[in-house]
């Protein structure tokens, strides 16, 4: 009796002294590195979700490291938290950097330069996706992860560099789409110049 | 030998992460200590005090209206702001500078610090998702008055205790402007 009464007392400290290593690594790496969420919606296509819903949705892997300090590029595909929802976070592409002129598609100003500590983010499915074009630049801030993203049309408002939450990196899944995500930028959707770029900086742009 | 030093540099390495881990979970799901500087919140908070934010109020959704809270900066991600939510989504509040602010992401200039800002006819509306912040001492702080209103996800945490200096420990007063907005239906 005494023997199994030890046992058990054995069995939960090891559990305890499991767990409290278990759930703080845990919880950290999710934050601080790297963590896993499906793409809903459709307004990224063709780069993700390029079927719909109707073979089942991408999974993508998001990297939290590589956005600590709020450094995206063009091009990138990223999470960033919704200014509209709080608990909802949504993924598009960067188009534009502070600084840069844009022309924008269907918002007030056909073209506009994207304020300090802001980005302009976009689908790549236009007709189908709210994003900046619908609601400004945007804001990018680091926070917590959640296990789906949605990427649906959405309303319009400024998007600011405090609110990108982390960059897809790679699609993990379905197996026959694992590739890792190159930044780029469709040809049409290039900003026009940066106000803060040199002279020669222009010119390779174009 | 070796294998003892190299066991017991795993062993330090292994609670060191361990440690280092639950830090991280107790300052960004429980709170952290804020040393404020800048004469925006005076006088509820003056320029080197210490406060204590709390994050689970953000994480669940429950700031309101006369929280002081810790957000990121809308201009620059890197810097922290320290400001009392005024209104929350929904509220409609009356300020100076044009009503249109957000429409042309003109942001107006403050009047002149020795003036009182006006009050403009037309209230602005808080939109889903933001708040709208406002430090204490409206003579002197750049606020949702001058870049507008700042989206509820760039809140870090609500500041509940102050911590130093050691004669004004305790809770943080109410806000002596006046400019909460009442209950809005």
């Amino acid at each position: 009796m005494a023997q199994q009464a030890g046992a058990g007392r054995r069995y939960v400290r090891a559990f305890v002294s499991g767990f409290f290593v278990a759930v703080p690594v845990t919880v950290t790496v999710l934050d601080r590195f790297a963590y896993v969420a499906r793409v809903e919606g459709a307004s990224m296509q063709p780069s993700l979700n390029p079927e719909g819903n109707v073979t089942g949705s991408d999974v993508v892997l998001l990297n939290r490291w590589s956005v600590r300090n709020y450094q995206v590029r063009r091009g990138d595909i990223v999470s960033v938290l919704s200014p509209k929802n709080p608990q909802q976070k949504i993924i598009k592409r960067v188009i534009a950097l502070e600084g840069d002129f844009i022309k924008t598609l269907g918002y007030k100003n056909r073209y506009l330069k994207v304020p300090d500590g802001h980005f302009w983010i976009e689908g790549d499915h236009h007709g189908h996706s709210l994003d900046s074009n619908s609601f400004g630049p945007a804001l990018r801030t680091p926070w917590r992860a959640r296990c789906s993203v949605k990427c649906c049309v959405w309303c319009s408002h400024g998007v600011s560099l405090g609110l990108v939450h982390g960059r897809a990196s790679h699609i993990i899944w379905p197996p026959n789409r694992w590739q890792r995500i190159e930044p780029s930028i469709p040809p049409e959707r290039m900003p026009l110049l940066n106000w803060h770029a040199d002279a020669t900086e222009d010119e390779e742009k174009d | 030998m070796f294998r003892r030093v190299l066991g017991k540099t795993l062993g330090f390495l292994g609670y060191t992460v361990q440690y280092g881990c639950i830090a991280h979970c107790a300052f960004e799901y429980i709170g952290e200590f804020v040393a404020c500087s800048g004469p925006s919140m005076e006088p509820t908070i003056t320029s080197h005090d210490v406060v204590f934010s709390e994050r689970l109020s953000r994480h669940l959704c429950r700031i309101e209206k006369g929280d002081i809270v810790i957000a990121k900066s809308p201009f620059d991600p890197h810097m922290n702001i320290c400001k009392r939510v005024i209104g929350l989504e929904g509220d409609k509040i009356c300020t100076s500078g044009p009503s249109d602010v957000f429409k042309t992401h003109q942001y107006p200039r403050l009047p002149q610090p020795t003036l009182r800002p006006a009050i403009s006819l037309k209230p602005i509306t808080v939109p889903k998702g933001h708040v709208w912040l406002e430090g204490d001492n409206l003579r002197n702080s750049t606020d949702s008055r001058s870049y507008g209103p700042v989206p509820y996800a760039l809140i870090r945490g609500r500041v509940c205790l102050k911590l130093w200096p050691p004669h004004n420990f305790g809770a943080l007063n109410q806000s002596p402007t006046g400019r909460i907005v009442k209950r809005s239906d």
